[in-house]
Formats: structure tokens, C-alpha cells, sequence
């Protein structure tokens, strides 16, 4: 399998290597809630210094997987294992184990010092070194000057650093993130995740983020696990789980998608051919079919990779090209989104960048267009 | 010209505001000009303060025997100091009893939650007397306590329940206990759990989490809880009556004896505009933190 | 965590039975054939009937009741008014001493609202001729008057938390201001005008203190009678009266938990 090159500088990329001791093991951890299963069966290993993102829907179980790792929940069964240390029954208060919630969870009625400072209260470690510790964490998150401040006299950034602050200040073995940027506007999101980013590769401290925003996921993450179902979809890096999706799911969870249905023929020049069951059209990928001759797949087609033109006169759909008429056309600013509408009555979706200005845009609603793809752009799901 | 009707807006103000200006704020008035008035026999018994004299001039004749009087007899004063160490004493007993109650109503299960409260709040709507009058049964030298004590053999004889201490601080506290849980469990429900699993998370045991976040956020709670029981105990004048001994003087009920035994009713007024006085700033307190929880 | 929960239950458990086994007693007492307390001489309903046949008791229960129900409504009317000034209308004018007013007589002590509205009803008379005389009349505005402030708080709180953009929506589809306080306001705060006035209702009724102040002979309400019967000693009627009033206010909460119910649920929380 060919492999995605945008790795951090610097980041060795333990998880490829079969002698690295991981630093938090998840083995066979199942939760349930009554009849509903959150987790179900996971297993999931993350090294040390790694920034992994859980990623799922609402109900997927990652909450619920990050809140057992805080000690919030108990496993039905499994065990949690951090830095070699099985956790399963030590309670929250006594876990090298940091969270940042959601909502904050600021103390309404202490200042930012007394929030930041609170953990370290609980240890009873000497003034001097609390003060010492929390001064510096102010300055690592920018906030010196509102040491006196309540809760609600910050704006919903400030909330989020002492938020942060307050569960680094202790130097946990790994901090839990509960969908931290989640309450903040877009502008101040984006700027705040490389914030994070630059905070974490300074401490070095392993952080687990929970959310439900693949943007965020794929931005931040050294790897990431798409949930569904309480289930592991796909694990990988960014790049893998969105150039290789394993599955449908996947494929349509993380960015779009256009997939198809189809069978695998055997002949072909290199990598797999499929037979479109749905029209008659081939798709040609160039990795090897992940099954036997004649089974049924589905074929994903990311809409950025397709081109998009004027269909000649009688042209008809062939290997990766399909014909069909513009229905819709969507303006995001830095692209367009066709949607194309094939003669059996299914919608594809194709992006184009905004090179040129809208009123130069050569195809309009209605045109007869041909939509065409490379073989690198086929994937085909084994699952 | 058109005639401007008064908005709806002045008509809803005027109805309340007027009704309790006559019946709530003018009395107070009344009571303070009586106080500072002279005894006298008849009806009203109480002699005016604006009167004409022989010469036709008109004066104001002003009487602080009676505010001197409070001031000077050991019997009022004591009578003061021993309602509000009741009342305190009372408040304290309610919170003690109260405040486990509210907290486990509100960690309880949301659909229970209405249940239990109605539970607390049920005792509140029945009879305030009757309520006062189980209390009588139970604590009886014929009652259900001594006779199960005798019953037991662990004791020989009758042990004198009622009209003690003990019944007047049984009496109060149980009459007044909806009123401690009700501002509590609101404060208490308010509060998001996910402060208590904060604490935990940064290294507080469930103790150190309650003494830290807890008990300080429910703060608000605790004062109206307790200001709702001290400041109507101070003033109380049943429970004393029928539970109390004889030494239970409070000033309630000396209120009641000077205006209805004694018919002082100028000495009456003074001693309400006194406990008055004495509540003014826990009664101000007690709106400044239900404003702020308004808020 | 169970193992805290069942500390709690605790708490809960011995709450309880400080608060219901005098209840209780009352309740077994006034089954009981005796008159005394201290012997169970087998059941008996004799002093349920000798309670229907006691016409002091049940006259001043009508009267009580009578009291009640009127002084609800009116303390419902001030009320709901003095709610809506303090939660909708801002800072008006005399905003500090129109709260100060509503909220003082929750805590005030009953003898000082008896004796003070005591004294103003004597010095009405004396300037103005009315009222004439002390006795239902003077009762009943002694009640609104303390009633108007538990009801004003509850339809404050009610409207504290209303979603004002239900009526500006009536106002956008074009309900005059007053129509939508017919359609809108009134409708979604009635729980909470219901409830001002039971609590309203049955603090008149269960008001001694005032009621002996303000009330003149010939009028004597329900708890003066009982008060005057307890100095002389427990009697079984009085049993017998407070578990028919147990009964019907346990039937009646259960009624409104519901109806509660029900109307949450159609309001939608």
C-alpha cells in the first residue's frame, strides 16, 4: 500500500514500528448502557507524544471510550492498560490522567488561579510551587493579567485556555479532550488548533481528543479512529484513513464521497477493474483487488479528483468516465460543487477549484457533461 | 382632546402596589406611632399622639416609656436573646437534617425527583396546628414516646418530653423543614455534575469535592434555606405556646400576652417595632441573595 | 458509588419518618374507640362522627373555607400582578420598594403583619368609619395581603423562565398586546397561577396568628377554634379532622402531580 507522506517534522511514526512499547492499550473494552452497547469490543494502541483523535457521530461510543479512559465509567469488560499500569479500578481522583471537558467545566466560583491551581490544592503540594506552576501555565496559554478573573468575566476563548491550563497544570501522563473547540466560533477554531497543536508537541504529553468535526480530527491528529456503532471503523493517519477508506462508512463519514457498486473482473492492465452493476460503465483502479474475481464491492470516488467537462456529441460513459446532466450547481467561494445527475437516476457530486470567476464558468445547469477520473482516484472498499 | 386612558402597564402596577402600600407598609407606620403613644383604658386602648391641649394649641405628645421600658427590663430582653438563639439554634437543626435530604433528592433519579419533594412539601399542607398537635401525642408523659419507653422498661417512670426545650426545637424544626430542602434542592439540582467529575478528574476525593465545589455553590441555597427558618422562628408564637414550657418566653408570645391578656397595645407595637428592627437586616439579606439567585 | 448512594437513601429514609410518623400517629389515633392516648381499645369511626355532629367545628371550617377561596382569588389577582410588574417591567420607578413589599411578607413574623393590619383596621374605623367592624371582612384582607407575596413569586419564577419569543411571535402574526396575553401569557402560566392559588388557599386556611389578630367576635376561623380546643387538651375529633385533612390534600396533590404531569407534557417541559 502506498503510503501518505504528510507527516509532522520530526514525528517518528511509532505505530509503524512492530518494537515500540505502546503507552496506552485499550484490550477488548466493552461498555454497554442498559441494552445499548456504547462500546463494543475495542481495541486501540497509542504511543507516547501522539495527538489521536476519536472520530465519530453523535452515539458512535467515543465519549463514552474517552470517559472510561478518565475513569468516569467502568468497562464491562477489557482492561485499559496506561504506561503498563492496568486503571480499571482506580478511581478518577487518583489517575495521572487529566480531561478537558466540553462545557469547560470551569468552578463558577473561583477565580482563573484558583481553577488553574485546583488539582495541584488536591495533591497538596508546597504554595510556592503551585504558584510557580501556575504562573507559568498562565503564560503558556497567554493569560497573564486575568489570574483574577471569575469564569464568566472571559470570553469563550479565554474559558477554553483555562480550561486547557487547568488540566495541563498537573503534567497528566495523557489528557483526555472533550470536543475542546467545540464551543468556539470558526475564525477562533482554526487559529486555537494550531495552538494546541504547538502546545502539545512543547509538553510532549500524549493527548486522546474526542470529536465529531473531521476537519478538527484530520488538522490536529497524528492518527485518528473513525467510530461507528461503538465499533473501530478505521485507524490511521489522517492521510491513510482518507485516501484508503476500508469501508462505505468511512469513505462517506470522512469528506465525500461518490460510491458505487460493482463487480470485480479479473482482466485489466494492473490494479483492479470492476464492472459498474448499476450502468454500464468500468472502473479502473491501480491497486490490486482486495477480493476474487466476480465478487460484489463498492467503489468510492472522492468529488475533487474528478474532472468535469462538456460531453461531446454522442459520447457515452466508459472506464472512469461517466456521462450525465448538471442538476445543481453549489458556490462554496474557493470551489463549486456539481451535481450531476447520471441516466439511471443517480446523483454524483464533482468539485471544481474556483479558478476563474463565476460568470466565466464554462458549464451551466443543464449541460451534458462527462465526468472523468484517474485510476489513483478509484478506491475500492474491501469491506 | 382625547382622553388618555391610563395604560395597561400603570393598571397592573397600581393594583399591588397600592393594595400593599394600605395593607402592608401603612400599618407598619401605625404600629410604630402607637408604640411611641401612652396606655390608656378604653377602646382603642391607646392614647392619640396628636392632641389638643386645654389652650387650644397642638401638640405632640410622645411616650418612649415603653421603647424604654425593652430596653431596661431584663424580662423583654431576655426574651429577644432567647428567640433568636431559638430560631438559630432551629435554623441550624433544619440545615443539619435538610441539607442530606435535599442532596440526595436532587441526585436521585430525575423521574423520582418530583415525588420526593412532593413528599417533603405534603406535611407543609396540611394543617400547621394539628401537625403541632401530633407533636402533643407523641410527646406526652401519657404519649406514644413515654409509653413506649415504659413499655421497653427502660424507664419507670414518665420522662417530661413536652413542654421542654426538646419539644419546642422538635416542634420548630419539624414545621419549618420544607422550607430548608425547597431552596437547597434548587440550588442543588442547578448544579452541574460534570463540576463534581472535574474535581475528580483533577485529583479530589468525593469529601474534598464536596467541601470545594459542593457546599460553596450551594451557598445561596443554604442562606435562603436558613433565613427562610430563622427569620418567621424568631417572631414564632404557636409552637412555643403548645410545645414550649413556661420558660419558653419568646417574644412572640410575649407579644401575645401584652395584647391579649394584658391589652397594652402600646407596649404590643413597641415590642413589634423592635423585633422589627431586629430583623430588618437578615430580612434584607435574605432578598439581596434572592435577587442575586433571580439573576 | 452504590455503597454512597445507600448512605443517601439513608438520609432520605430517617427525613421521611421525622416527617410522617407524627403523621401517622394522628392518623391511627383517630381510629381509635378510646379517648385516651395511651390505650388502643379497638377501632372505631365515633369520633368521625362525633366530628360531623361537632357544628362548632364544621361551622368554622365553612367559614374557614369560604375565607379561603375568596382570599385565594384576590391574592391570585394581586398576585399575578405584582409578578408580571417585577418580572417584565424593568426598573420602573419605586421598583426597590414595590419588591421590598411583595417579598417581605414571606418572612415576616405573623405576629407583626397581625398586630400591624390590627391597628390599621382601628385607625380606619376611626378616621373613615370602615371597616365597622372586625370579622370576615378584615380577615380576608388580612390573607390577601400575606398570600399576594407567595403568589407573586411563584408567577415571577413562572415568567422568568417563558420563552418571550412565543409572544413575539403572536405579536409577528399579529395579535394585539392584549390578545396575546389572553391567548399566550395567560395560558402557559396558568400552572403557575393554580398553584399560586392553592398555596394561597391554604395558607388562609391554615393561618392562625393573623386570623386571631384581625377577625372580631362572631367570627371565628377553623384554626382559632382548634386552637382554643388544644390549650384545653387533645381530643380525638381533632384526629379525626386531621386525617380528613391528610386525606384530601394527599387526593388532591396527587391529582395535580398528574395533571402536572399531563400539562408538562402538553407544554412540553
Amino acid at each position: 500500500m502506498q503510503q501518505a507522506n504528510i507527516a509532522r517534522p520530526g514525528s517518528a511514526e511509532p505505530w509503524r514500528d512492530p518494537e515500540a512499547e505502546p503507552y496506552v492499550r485499550i484490550l477488548n473494552v466493552t461498555k454497554r448502557f442498559g441494552a445499548t452497547v456504547a462500546v463494543d469490543d475495542v481495541s486501540l494502541d497509542i504511543y507516547r507524544g501522539e495527538l489521536f483523535a476519536l472520530l465519530g457521530g453523535s452515539g458512535s461510543g467515543k465519549t463514552t471510550l474517552l470517559r472510561m479512559l478518565a475513569g468516569f465509567e467502568r468497562p464491562d469488560s477489557g482492561r485499559i492498560l496506561l504506561d503498563g499500569q492496568d486503571v480499571a479500578d482506580v478511581p478518577p481522583y487518583e489517575r495521572p490522567v487529566n480531561m478537558m471537558f466540553q462545557s469547560y467545566a470551569l468552578f463558577p466560583h473561583m477565580t482563573v488561579e484558583q481553577n488553574i491551581a485546583f488539582g495541584l490544592k488536591m495533591d497538596g503540594l508546597p504554595r510556592a510551587e503551585i504558584r510557580d506552576r501556575v504562573a507559568a501555565m498562565l503564560d503558556l496559554v497567554q493569560l497573564k493579567g486575568f489570574e483574577k478573573r471569575r469564569p464568566h468575566e472571559l470570553s469563550g476563548g479565554q474559558r477554553q485556555r483555562v480550561a486547557l491550563a487547568r488540566s495541563l497544570v498537573k503534567q497528566p501522563k495523557l489528557l483526555l479532550l472533550d470536543e475542546p473547540l467545540g464551543a468556539l466560533d470558526k475564525n477562533l477554531r482554526e487559529q486555537t488548533q494550531f495552538e494546541l497543536v504547538s502546545i502539545q508537541e512543547k509538553l510532549g504529553i500524549t493527548f486522546i481528543m474526542v470529536t465529531h468535526d473531521q476537519e478538527e480530527a484530520m488538522t490536529m491528529a497524528t492518527r485518528l479512529a473513525v467510530m461507528n456503532h461503538g465499533y473501530l471503523a478505521q485507524v490511521g493517519t489522517p492521510a491513510e484513513v482518507y485516501e484508503y477508506p476500508q469501508s462505505r462508512f468511512v469513505a462517506e463519514f470522512l469528506g465525500t464521497a461518490n460510491v458505487f457498486e460493482g463487480l470485480i473482473r479479473a482482466e485489466g492492465p494492473t490494479g483492479a477493474l470492476i464492472e459498474s452493476t448499476e450502468f454500464d460503465a468500468f472502473f479502473q483502479s491501480d491497486t490490486d483487488p482486495p477480493k476474487p474475481e466476480g465478487a460484489r464491492v463498492f467503489v468510492a470516488v472522492r468529488p475533487e479528483k474528478m474532472r468535469i467537462r462538456r460531453a461531446e456529441a454522442g459520447e457515452m460513459a466508459g472506464t472512469n468516465r461517466l456521462i450525465g446532466t448538471v442538476r445543481d450547481i453549489a458556490y462554496y467561494g474557493d470551489f463549486f460543487m456539481f451535481v450531476v445527475e447520471l441516466p439511471e437516476g443517480k446523483s454524483i457530486r464533482v468539485s471544481r477549484p474556483n479558478l476563474a470567476r463565476l460568470t466565466e464558468l464554462p458549464i451551466t445547469w443543464d449541460d451534458r457533461v462527462a465526468v472523468e477520473w484517474e485510476p489513483f482516484a478509484t478506491v475500492v472498499l474491501p469491506e | 382632546m382625547r382622553l388618555r386612558l391610563p395604560s395597561g402597564r400603570t393598571l397592573v402596577l397600581a393594583l399591588p402596589f397600592l393594595w400593599l402600600g394600605l395593607f402592608f407598609l401603612a400599618p407598619f407606620l401605625i404600629v410604630a406611632k402607637i408604640a411611641l403613644s401612652e396606655g390608656a383604658l378604653g377602646i382603642p386602648p391607646y392614647a392619640p399622639l396628636l392632641r389638643w391641649t386645654d389652650e387650644g394649641v397642638l401638640t405632640i405628645v410622645l411616650n418612649l416609656g415603653n421603647l424604654a421600658t425593652l430596653v431596661s427590663d431584663s424580662f423583654y430582653i431576655e426574651a429577644y436573646l432567647r428567640s433568636l438563639r431559638v430560631a438559630a439554634i432551629s435554623g441550624v437543626l433544619c440545615l443539619l437534617i435538610g441539607y442530606p435530604m435535599a442532596y440526595a433528592i436532587a441526585r436521585a433519579p430525575e423521574h423520582r425527583r418530583n415525588l420526593l419533594l412532593m413528599l417533603v412539601v405534603l406535611p407543609f399542607w396540611t394543617s400547621f396546628l394539628l401537625r403541632v398537635m401530633a407533636w402533643i401525642g407523641l410527646l406526652a408523659d401519657n404519649g406514644v414516646v413515654n409509653n413506649l419507653l415504659l413499655g421497653l422498661g427502660l424507664v419507670s417512670q414518665p420522662v417530661a418530653l413536652l413542654y421542654t426545650d426538646f419539644a419546642l426545637y422538635a416542634g420548630i424544626v419539624y414545621c419549618y423543614l420544607p422550607f430548608m430542602v425547597l431552596p437547597l434542592y434548587a440550588t442543588l439540582s442547578k448544579l452541574d455534575p460534570v463540576l463534581l467529575e472535574a474535581a475528580a478528574d483533577l485529583g479530589a476525593r468525593p469529601w474534598r469535592a464536596f467541601l470545594t465545589v459542593t457546599l460553596p455553590l450551594s451557598l445561596p441555597g443554604i442562606i435562603a434555606g436558613f433565613m427562610l427558618v430563622f427569620i418567621p422562628a424568631v417572631g414564632e408564637f404557636v409552637i412555643p405556646e403548645l410545645l414550649g414550657g413556661p420558660g419558653a418566653q419568646l417574644i412572640g408570645r410575649v407579644l401575645w400576652t401584652e395584647f391579649f391578656q394584658n391589652r397594652d397595645w402600646p407596649m404590643a407595637s413597641a415590642l413589634a417595632v423592635v423585633l422589627l428592627l431586629l430583623l430588618v437586616l437578615p430580612i434584607a439579606w435574605f432578598q439581596h441573595v434572592q435577587g442575586k439567585g433571580a439573576r | 458509588m452504590s455503597r454512597r448512594l445507600g448512605r443517601l437513601g439513608l438520609f432520605l429514609g430517617v427525613g421521611y419518618a421525622f416527617l410522617y410518623i407524627p403523621i401517622a400517629l394522628l392518623v391511627v389515633l383517630s381510629f381509635n374507640d378510646s379517648r385516651l392516648i395511651t390505650v388502643w381499645s379497638g377501632f372505631s369511626f365515633r369520633w368521625y362522627v362525633a366530628l360531623w355532629n361537632n357544628e362548632r367545628l364544621i361551622d368554622a371550617a365553612l367559614l374557614s373555607l369560604r375565607i379561603a377561596a375568596v382570599a385565594a382569588t384576590g391574592a391570585t389577582v394581586i398576585g399575578m400582578a405584582a409578578g408580571f410588574a417585577l418580572a417584565r417591567f424593568g426598573a420602573f420607578r419605586g421598583r426597590g420598594l414595590f419588591g421590598a413589599m411583595v417579598a417581605a411578607p414571606l418572612v415576616m413574623p405573623e405576629v407583626i403583619t397581625g398586630l400591624s393590619l390590627l391597628l390599621l383596621f382601628v385607625a380606619l374605623a376611626e378616621s373613615v368609619g370602615w371597616p365597622a367592624e372586625r370579622g370576615v371582612t378584615t380577615v380576608t384582607i388580612a390573607h390577601i395581603t400575606f398570600a399576594t407575596a407567595y403568589v407573586a413569586v411563584v408567577v415571577q419564577s413562572r415568567l422568568a423562565d417563558f420563552d418571550r419569543s412565543l409572544e413575539e411571535a403572536a405579536l409577528d402574526l399579529g395579535a394585539r398586546p392584549w390578545k396575546v396575553f389572553l391567548l399566550i401569557t395567560l395560558p402557559l402560566i396558568a400552572p403557575a397561577l393554580a398553584s399560586g392559588w392553592l398555596l394561597a388557599f391554604t395558607l388562609s386556611l391554615d393561618d392562625l396568628v393573623i386570623a386571631s389578630f384581625t377577625s372580631g367576635p362572631g367570627a371565628s376561623t377553623l384554626p382559632m377554634v382548634i386552637f382554643s380546643a388544644l390549650r384545653l387538651g387533645l381530643t380525638p375529633e381533632l384526629f379525626a379532622l386531621a386525617t380528613v385533612i391528610i386525606v384530601v390534600v394527599s387526593l388532591g396533590l396527587l391529582v395535580a402531580l398528574k395533571l402536572g404531569r399531563v400539562a408538562s407534557a402538553r407544554v412540553g417541559g
